[in-house]
């Protein structure tokens, strides 16, 4: 018993040991190849961040979604509605940038608790239901405006400092560009909001009831349910939190963007879907880790980077070689899964 | 009284029926609304040798969604899970077979005589890419057992950008009549987008009734395990129908790059795959596989095609009308939620045993 215990641990692992070290070649490879075009700078690394701020809160909802055994596509919508929110609100009604984000917030758990019921409460399938969210959130946000809206420093001064806060690292990371001036790497608010999302993530699926009750609904409901915990309930308040951080997530990305267009976001659930599941998260749930989403996130980064920085390849590279190792790493997958049902008989 | 109609509501084909009749009926009384005759969605003319009406508009465009719905019907079934890349492999499908008509690097083709091959050789391995495709998802779903809807996301992702690429990154025209035959062109008085749709009707239906296959896919939906004791290969019927779905998916590519006579990798079969899926749904198939309704998914893609058209009859935008969508799946799907159902059951148990009382 013990010594199959520890065989389910090591696949596990495994798939997240592939997952980072794939990550490390993958960076390593672009530092060599392009090293000319400032890859190695540690800013680099940390425009990926920057650059996938609202990817990483949205992958973390996703994946406690995911681990329940459930789906959620709406993410990319949810997105693009909050960002159009946020545009529209500050930049035609004149609110408050903090009443705006609390604002979009709600509207995240409102969005959520619906989902959440009907799937939960009512049984209906996660795919059918989030793509309804997908298309009403889409809806939505061409309802809200159909123009392309920014945000300026005239509509809120306050959203658009914590836009342009720029938080230094040690200046020792730095390098002198070549016109002899320091270029000390920095990163934005986006970044510590989701990096603080990973981290509370992290710990929430580690050591709360919570948490462990998701993989726990994840891996079988049935049990689940026989053990005493409230399956709905659990369905329900995983899709609240997915679409609670894809507000955060929404927030980060309006940081970035400053903007809101009815087009933004499109694709970002399949993103973040192929993040998880790079990152080693079972799409027939109770296995996955959020630290695994996240270098999952940074992977598909690198590769976006890497031909961003090549500059001749054509734009359609970063989603081929997405699916391409999304296929590797679900083929991979379902070897495990054969070979783990093999060793049982 | 209360019998007739659990009865009627009963039936398999109530739903969609009863959906297609509410926006008709919705139709009408926008017409009355709008003080134009009540009939006004119904009339059909001749208008420059082509049948033309709003009726004609619903069955023209929606044929590419009918046809999709067939292959998806028969993968819901088969495999319990939903083919999301058909509208990505129907771009793929239009990029590879513009590209081979007009050559690689060539955006625009103005008559058949710079074709760099025939016509038909570029359609028909356009057709073809779409059964690769599907072969691809199938191998993935049957004999690796991975999700349906994980496996199909590969090709969403890929499949569309993989055109752009075959179209060096360009919208390739090709302007000749005989290309536009498909999608914009008519057979008699009849476009011919009705006609290919009505054809892969037929010939799907007569397969499925006439042979033992409808029944093969139907076991293999309602217990993989079962029907392999039983003697049949369900990994090669899974198969089966992803191939079958991937060709479906090549052919409604053809009607959709044929109509723009030209392959636009970006918008080709954009959502198509959600309107397949809800197609689907709405004929009252259970997603959860099993038995099989190919009549109610075709209702539904028709119905599904009406709501838009209706939509944009009355004035809503494109990029608004998923809104309204959305709402009509959440409700039909709510309805048929086995929670909800027991909840009418229990209701209507519950009034009879008061009506015994008293």
């Amino acid at each position: 018993m013990k010594t199959k215990e520890k065989k389910k641990i090591n696949s596990n692992t495994l798939l997240l040991l592939i997952t980072i070290l794939l990550f490390i070649v993958l960076y390593a490879a672009g530092c060599m190849a392009y090293s000319s075009k400032g890859f190695t700078h540690v800013q680099t690394f940390l425009n990926i961040l920057i650059n996938n701020a609202g990817l990483i809160c949205v992958t973390c909802g996703l994946t406690c979604v995911m681990l329940t055994g459930g789906i959620d596509i709406s993410v990319g919508s949810l997105v693009a509605m909050d960002c159009m929110l946020l545009s529209v609100g500050m930049s035609k009604w004149g609110m408050n940038a903090i009443v705006m984000c609390i604002l979009v917030l709600v509207i995240g758990v409102v969005f959520g608790m619906v989902q959440g019921y009907l799937i939960g409460y009512l049984e209906i399938q996660p795919f059918i239901i989030t793509m309804a969210g997908m298309l009403f959130a889409r809806g939505m946000t061409a309802v809200i405006c159909t123009e392309q809206v920014s945000i300026t420093e005239a509509d809120s001064t306050l959203f658009y400092k914590w836009a342009n806060i720029k938080i230094k690292l040690p200046a020792a990371l730095g390098y002198t560009n070549s016109k002899g001036v320091l270029q000390v790497p920095y990163i934005r608010v986006g970044v510590v909001i989701a990096l603080l999302v990973l981290i509370v993530i992290f710990l929430m699926l580690r050591y709360t009831k919570f948490g462990r009750s998701l993989y726990a609904v994840g891996g079988s409901a049935q049990s689940a349910a026989m053990m005493g915990l409230d399956v709905k309930k659990t369905k329900m308040k995983a899709h609240v939190l997915s679409s609670f951080l894809c507000s955060i997530g929404g927030i980060c990305y309006c940081l970035n963007t400053m903007s809101g267009s009815v087009q933004q976001a499109t694709g970002m659930e399949m993103d973040a879907i192929a993040s998880s599941v790079i990152g080693g998260t079972l799409l027939t749930g109770g296995v996955g880790n959020v630290i695994g989403s996240f270098f999952g996130v940074l992977i598909n980064g690198t590769i976006s980077s890497i031909v961003k920085t090549n500059g001749k390849l054509a734009s359609s590279w970063p989603n081929i070689l997405t699916a391409a190792l999304l296929c590797f790493f679900i083929v991979l997958q379902s070897v495990f899964a054969l070979l783990k049902d093999r060793n049982k008989k | 009284m209360n019998d007739k109609l659990r009865k009627l509501t009963g039936k398999a084909l109530f739903l969609p029926i009863f959906c297609m009749i509410l926006v008709l009926c919705i139709n009408v009384v926008y017409d009355i609304a709008q003080g134009n005759r009540f009939y006004d969605f119904f009339v059909i003319s001749i208008q420059n040798g082509v049948l033309y009406g709003r009726l004609i508009t619903v069955l023209n465009r929606g044929s590419e969604v009918a046809i999709l719905a067939i292959g998806m019907t028969l993968v819901v079934s088969a495999s319990a899970g939903t083919d999301i890349s058909v509208g990505s492999v129907m771009s793929l499908r239009a990029s590879l077979c513009c590209m081979l008509i007009a050559g690689f690097g060539v955006t625009s083709v103005a008559s058949s005589a710079d074709f760099a091959c025939p016509m038909l050789l570029g359609i028909l391995a356009g057709i073809l890419m779409g059964g690769v495709c599907g072969a691809f998802n199938g191998t993935l779903v049957a004999y690796l057992n991975i999700q349906p809807m994980v496996a199909t996301l590969i090709l969403y992702t890929a499949a569309r950008s993989i055109g752009l690429l075959l179209c060096n990154d360009m919208i390739v025209y090709i302007r000749t009549d005989a290309y536009g035959l498909l999608g914009s062109g008519s057979i008699g008085v009849v476009p011919t987008p009705i006609i290919v749709a009505l054809v892969c009707v037929v010939v799907a239906s007569l397969i499925l009734k006439k042979t033992a296959m409808g029944m093969y896919i139907q076991s293999v939906g309602i217990n993989k395990k079962a029907s392999r004791i039983a003697g049949l290969n369900s990994k090669r019927i899974i198969f089966m129908c992803y191939v079958i779905c991937g060709l479906f998916a090549g052919i409604a590519g053809i009607i959709a790059s044929s109509r723009i006579t030209s392959a636009d990798s970006n918008n080709i079969g954009l959502n198509y795959e959600m309107d397949a899926i809800l197609a689907v749904a709405l004929g009252g198939n259970s997603l959860a596989g099993g038995k099989f309704n190919l009549v109610g998914s075709i209702i539904g893609a028709y119905t599904i095609q009406a709501i838009t058209t209706t939509m944009y009859a009355m004035g809503v935008s494109t990029s608004q009308a998923p809104v309204f969508k959305a709402i009509v799946i959440i409700i039909i799907v709510a309805i048929q939620s086995p929670v909800v159902k027991a909840w009418f059951s229990k209701r209507a148990s519950h009034k009879e045993k008061e009506a015994v009382k008293a």
